[in-house]
């Protein structure tokens, strides 16, 4: 952070149209420094899972603290992952949780997300209000009664015990509600003007407005149950309902430690798909963390 | 308590679909505001907001209603399958789980991940911000985008990476022994294991603070900055005496989202050292959730009503400490 060394703006006009800082060359090289050395080090860690994901168990004893493999042509570790250790199995049930998850949290919060934003009906603010509290409420909290329910319900080890709880998660309202503020109030009177019904407005004009909250929505279902550990880890009993984290986990606990290689070509397995939707569309991930908040 | 809607922030640039969205927003005035279209309204809204209401209750207002209750009978495993067939025995677990040396330990391993944590990713967070709004053009969406990246990756593969990177012998320590430090044995040593377990915390919440802070940043208005320019205000002097105070509204925000996820840490310890060694890195979530494996349901209720209200305690608090201030 030394390297951000204070930089007295000479006297005039130097400002940028972009923020407080100079143009000048010392000062820029400075932040290009700066950021070059916190990207490695953020990158450092996805570099060691690869190159480990083709290292041989041999290789793992015989050099322990060597990053490279020696060839990145041995897919060994990928095999033994997918024919000895059920990836595909928890690949195929991440796929369904997280599928499922994306479709029913789009749909359902554009329908709460408008009501919340443009339909004055009695207890919206008693809606909202419990919209803002379910992200507070510490999941430590929940989980175990959470259980209680689902045992109840007889859905334990089942993949419809997984999803039910993330079938609308209340930060997917929020983005919705923060999008559907902005849709014209005129437009949604003209389209009931012209005889609309309540459903058909909100089908034929909000939805296809509220284009990029879906995408973002979407995105950010994705990401949260792709990713989701703890509430997997306890509905899911059998191999037939892990989900990758939870097989990976499972997996790691009984493993020795010669076997890094599969261990980390299951942790590839796991961040390639978030990975590659990161690169194409990471304008929406970004923007919603800046919707969920700042506003 | 609600840090999301209190925030005063205008908004942002990299937000341009969405509006500013104060909650008192009216949605179309009902213009022929007749008895019967009030009630329509009423219908229509409930309607639309079903799904989630349902979901809502059953998933997140019956379970607190219970984790309540359940923390104050003597529930076993055995009456997980008949949770109201229990015996309420009043305060004595809270009394019990307090008095416990275990449950102190993981409060004051908390305390620390917080105390710690909470201020250097956000520091860290703030200064990458700082140097992505400088006015330097190129490359800067790459590098908010490479300092996101740890945001989305799976927490049990970069789990996974740590076990093995910060063994004794490993790469971390091989990357330290080629600049001549001897590394130590991570996760051997209690106190080097909170270090790695906080490594990998700060590192998966940097991009957090920084998009946070940058949406704030692009809020400021240039004027501001320009009129204090031109009456010889230096780079360091505009960021403390007019960006921090300005950045007010996103730092409350950014400091009650750090607090309330380094609170509830859990699934880095439980997978990089399983709270060990020597219960040094046991998070109260971790104790919480260790408690329940062993079938002590009550306490483990217990332990998640304290977390509960140290939650609600931290960010309301926080909440009135950062707006008294001006």
């Amino acid at each position: 952070m030394s390297v951000q060394t204070p930089t007295p703006t000479p006297t005039a006009v130097t400002v940028t149209p972009t923020g407080p800082g100079g143009t000048r060359p010392a000062a820029a090289v400075a932040v290009y420094v700066l950021l070059v050395v916190v990207s490695l080090l953020m990158l450092a860690p996805f570099a060691l899972v690869v190159f480990g994901a083709f290292k041989t168990q041999g290789e793992f004893t015989s050099d322990p603290g060597g990053w490279l493999p020696d060839s990145f042509t041995n897919v060994h570790n990928f095999v033994v992952l997918f024919t000895e250790k059920g990836f595909g199995r928890y690949f195929l049930n991440s796929a369904i949780v997280s599928g499922v998850t994306v479709v029913t949290n789009v749909l359902f919060s554009a329908m709460a997300g408008y009501a919340l934003a443009k339909v004055p009906f009695r207890g919206r603010s008693l809606v909202f209000g419990a919209v803002v509290l379910a992200m507070t409420i510490p999941y430590v909290a929940v989980f175990v009664p959470q259980f209680v329910i689902v045992v109840q319900l007889g859905l334990v080890d089942t993949l419809a015990g997984i999803v039910l709880p993330m079938l609308v998660m209340p930060i997917a309202v929020f983005i919705m509600r923060q999008f559907a503020t902005s849709v014209p109030d005129e437009l949604l009177e003209a389209a009931r003007l012209d005889g609309a019904s309540d459903v058909g407005v909100f089908v034929r004009v909000v939805l296809p407005l509220l284009g990029p909250a879906v995408a973002t929505v979407a995105i950010f279902t994705f990401l949260n149950s792709w990713n989701y550990f703890l509430w997997p880890l306890v509905v899911a009993q059998s191999t037939d309902t892990y989900t990758l984290p939870v097989g990976l986990s499972v997996a790691s606990a009984a493993a020795n430690t010669t076997d890094y290689g599969v261990l980390l070509a299951g942790s590839v397995t796991i961040l390639v798909p978030v990975l590659v939707l990161f690169l194409f569309l990471q304008r929406y991930f970004i923007q919603g963390i800046a919707a969920t908040g700042l506003k | 308590m609600a840090p999301t809607t209190s925030s005063s922030t205008s908004s942002s640039a990299s937000v341009p679909t969405a509006g500013p969205a104060p909650s008192t927003t009216r949605g179309p005035a009902p213009r022929r505001a007749g008895r019967g279209r009030r009630a329509s309204l009423d219908v229509m809204g409930w309607g639309f907001v079903l799904p989630f209401v349902v979901v809502f209750v059953v998933f997140s207002v019956v379970p607190a209603a219970m984790a309540l209750f359940l923390s104050l009978t003597d529930i076993g495993i055995r009456d997980l399958t008949s949770p109201f067939a229990v015996d309420v025995v009043g305060l004595g677990n809270y009394a019990s789980i307090l008095g416990s040396e275990d449950f102190q330990r993981a409060m004051l391993n908390t305390a620390l991940f917080v105390v710690v944590g909470v201020p250097v990713t956000m520091g860290a967070g703030f200064v990458l911000a700082l140097a992505l709004d400088s006015g330097i053009r190129r490359m800067r969406s790459v590098f908010r985008a490479i300092v996101y990246v740890p945001v989305i990756a799976n927490v049990v593969a970069a789990a996974v990476l740590w076990q093995y990177a910060f063994t004794q012998q490993g790469p971390v320590n091989g990357f330290l022994g080629a600049l001549g430090v001897d590394g130590p044995n991570w996760l051997g040593r209690p106190g080097w294991a909170v270090v790695a377990v906080l490594l990998l915390t700060v590192w998966r919440n940097i991009g957090t603070c920084m998009v946070l802070f940058l949406a704030g940043l692009q809020s400021v208005p240039e004027e501001v900055h320009e009129a204090a320019a031109l009456d010889g205000a230096g780079y360091w002097r505009r960021v403390t005496a007019m960006t921090v105070p300005l950045l007010r509204p996103t730092t409350l925000l950014v400091s009650v989202l750090m607090s309330v996820s380094f609170l509830n840490i859990f699934d880095e310890p439980y997978l990089v050292t399983n709270g060990g060694p020597l219960s040094a890195t046991t998070s109260v979530a971790k104790w919480v959730y260790d408690q329940f494996g062993y079938g002590r349901i009550a306490d483990s209720m217990a332990g998640s009503m304290v977390l509960l209200v140290v939650v609600l305690v931290v960010s309301t608090a926080q909440v009135r400490l950062l707006r008294s201030k001006h």
